[in-house]
């Protein structure tokens, strides 16, 4: 029998995964990935708590999450090609300009 | 309706002129002149009517200003016999110089704008006498200091001119602080501003004589400023700067007077105040009538000698006011209106005959203008107060009541003050019209434009005083007394008859003095057996103590503007200088700086330090949450 608590136990390994990939890992796009992670993590917790408070909210927050995450992601990939392009490469801590 | 229209008119004029005739010179004195004397048609049939009903109720007009709880200010007019009489000598004497000034002003590259501050004057001067209540007096009280400001200054890129207006103004200001006070504790001890509904209570008894006496001398203070009374008389020589009709209209006729009219309108309250805050007034009043006659010997402009007799008969007004004479004063103030317009115009006419201000650089001009030189001996023989022009009845007036009153010492100043009148009067005629040619060039009598308003002042200024003729029933005194009148009670039982008394013994005492006066001038300046030089020279002191003005603006200038003002300003500019600007403006900007060097360090540019960051502050309140 699933109940509540074991979707947001999956949400929170998802999200911790997510979190982990985002300050851990070194490649961009894995970092982006990770986002997408905590994200999707978000949008689990939002489902199973409209599932079991019987509320349309939910379902439709999640729909709206989904569709903001897609325009998100065309605009951060195309930033990273466009970094890509005039830094020949991924690696977060080589993009260190952002300081005094 | 109409009555509203009294201040549309001007203020509309005033605009007209500075936004769209001001490039057309003719046109804009015809609107400023028209302006003026729609309002004097305006006033005409009210004053008419009100001569044939002396006794008439005052009518009130007015609408909500200003509405908030606590506070509830009206802007209203009220018209009465005492505001009548001011409108009428207001719009018919400014009419005239008005008309008067289209000769003077004819060709000067300020032409427009001068009749747009004359119609600004003329609205600001109409709402104070039309103002029924304190707030609208004091307002138009401060625009009509404006009016002045820029007609004083009208050539400002004379720097003496500059400079006088900004005295004006500034001296101004502080005879306005006191006058704002004293409306304040009005209000505090009535809760109303209006005249009528703060006379009612004040008369019922409701505020104690300390508080009245107070606000009495606070309220004195603005027509102190207003008025030129010592210790703020500085102004007004110096207001001479001004063409000369502004001279005539502003620093003679009406504004200056407006002090004497504002007493009288708030008269329920000089009515009620104790016996010594009147007899500050009146001291007051007395020493500047005095003073300022001494003064006017040892001057040889000719417009700063009628400046200081200006000054003289303000002082009179003022005094008479003090001794409880209030309609004594405002029938000086109507008969002065006539002839010092009279004698500044006239003046201006001289000016602007030999183009110099010097008495002693014109002489014998009176083959040249006999229409100049016939008003203007009126105007003076008015002026000295001789039987029967009017000077003589509403000096007689201020006498009467100031003797009669049993101010002894006053009733003695009074007397020398006309003596002295008399002396320099005497000499202003005789040097400028009579004696040996002393002009260069050819001056010719003014045109018709500049006549015809000194021919009808002329005649005003001989047949006005029978207004308050002891005989004529009702006079001028019933008009005032129904306002005014109730001041002579405190003046005690003489007091009371004062305002309608005519004393021979008061009469022939001023016209003896009058008469020695005459004769003192015209042995000095014209029969020349007693030389003027010679008896400079003998009193030195007090000659150079009267050309400079008995070192009052000195003082002025050394004690209280060097002295104590600049010390004031030399510590309030260390406190700006380093405790404003530099501790507080610049510390704070330097901490600033400081804080942001420090934190910048914190700043990498590695994005995962700024994550890590932010995921260890959420963690920190989730901790911090749960434990709480």
């Amino acid at each position: 029998m699933l109940t509540l608590n074991h979707f947001l136990i999956l949400s929170f390994i998802l999200f911790s995964i997510g979190v982990a990939g985002v300050l851990l890992r070194r490649n961009i796009i894995i970092v982006l990935m990770s986002l997408e992670l905590i994200f999707n993590s978000v949008n689990i917790s939002l489902a199973a708590f409209a599932y079991y408070l019987q509320s349309i909210t939910g379902t439709v927050f999640v729909v709206f999450n989904i569709t903001v995450a897609a325009a998100e992601v065309a605009i951060g990939l195309a930033i990273l090609v466009a970094v890509y392009r005039t830094r020949k490469t991924v690696y977060v801590e080589e993009l260190k300009d952002m300081r005094y | 309706m109409d009555i509203w229209a009294l201040l549309i008119i001007p203020l509309a004029a005033a605009l007209i002129i500075t936004f769209i005739t001001r490039k057309h010179a003719e046109l804009s004195s015809y609107v400023s002149v028209g302006a003026v004397i729609l309002c004097f048609l305006i006033v005409l049939p009210y004053f008419l009517t009100m001569l044939g009903n002396p006794h008439m109720e005052h009518i009130e007009q007015s609408f909500l200003w200003i509405d908030i709880p606590g506070l509830m200010v009206e802007m209203g007019t009220i018209i009465d016999p005492l505001s009548l009489i001011m409108l009428f000598i207001v719009t018919f004497v400014g009419s005239l110089i008005h008309i008067y000034s289209r000769g003077y002003m004819h060709g000067d590259k300020g032409y427009a704008r001068f009749f747009a501050s004359l119609s600004l004057f003329i609205f600001s001067m109409l709402g104070i006498v039309l103002a029924n209540n304190f707030i609208m007096i004091f307002v138009f009280w401060e625009l009509v200091g404006l009016a002045s400001y820029l007609l004083i200054g009208f050539y400002f890129e004379k720097p003496s001119a500059a400079d006088a207006a900004k005295k004006a103004f500034l001296v101004n200001r502080i005879g306005d602080f006191g006058f704002i006070l004293g409306i304040f504790v009005l209000y505090y001890a009535t809760g109303t501003f209006n005249f009528v509904k703060m006379a009612h209570i004040i008369q019922a008894g409701q505020v104690d004589s300390g508080t009245l006496g107070l606000a009495a001398l606070l309220i004195f203070c603005g027509a102190v400023g207003k008025s030129a009374q010592f210790p703020l008389h500085v102004w007004l020589p110096d207001a001479m700067e001004g063409p000369t009709p502004v001279s005539a209209l502003i620093h003679a006729a009406t504004m200056v007077a407006a002090g004497v009219y504002m007493l009288a309108r708030t008269g329920f309250l000089y009515a009620a105040a104790p016996h010594e805050a009147m007899m500050v007034i009146a001291y007051i009043g007395g020493f500047t009538a005095f003073m300022a006659a001494l003064l006017a010997l040892g001057q040889n402009d000719i417009k700063k000698i009628i400046a200081y007799s200006t000054l003289s008969s303000l002082g009179y007004m003022v005094m008479s006011v003090g001794v409880g004479g209030t309609g004594a004063g405002m029938f000086y103030l109507m008969t002065h209106a006539f002839f010092k317009a009279l004698l500044f115009l006239g003046a201006g006419s001289v000016i602007h005959a030999c183009h110099t201000n010097n008495i002693w650089e014109m002489g014998k001009l009176y083959p040249k203008m006999k229409i100049t030189g016939v008003t203007f001996i009126l105007g003076s023989l008015a002026m000295m107060g001789i039987f029967p022009f009017s000077g003589f009845w509403s000096k007689d007036e201020i006498l009467a009541s100031t003797f009669f009153s049993g101010n002894y010492p006053l009733f003695a100043i009074g007397i020398l003050t006309a003596m002295i009148t008399a002396i320099f009067m005497t000499k202003l005629v005789t040097v400028t019209f009579f004696g040996e040619k002393r002009y260069h060039g050819h001056p010719h009598e003014s045109p018709f434009g500049m006549t015809i308003p000194l021919m009808v002042l002329a005649v005003f200024a001989v047949f006005v005083g029978l207004a308050g003729f002891p005989g004529l029933d009702p006079n001028f005194g019933t008009f005032v007394a129904a306002v005014a009148g109730s001041t002579a009670a405190h003046a005690g039982e003489h007091g009371a008859h004062a305002e309608h008394h005519f004393s021979y013994f008061v009469a022939i005492t001023s016209t003896i003095a009058v008469f020695i006066g005459i004769a003192i001038g015209w042995t000095i300046y014209s029969k020349k057996s007693i030389d003027n030089n010679a008896i400079a020279a003998r009193f030195s002191g007090f000659h150079k103590a009267l050309q400079n003005r008995l070192y009052i603006d000195h003082f002025y200038d050394r004690v209280l503007v060097a002295g104590i003002y600049n010390n004031i300003a030399r510590v309030f500019n260390f406190i700006e200088v380093n405790i404003i600007i530099h501790f507080a403006i610049n510390g704070i900007a330097y901490t600033t700086r400081q804080i942001g060097k420090g934190l910048r360090l914190t700043i990498s540019g590695q994005l995962q330090h700024y994550a890590f960051a932010m995921v260890g502050g959420v963690l920190v309140l989730m901790v911090i949450y749960v434990l709480l």
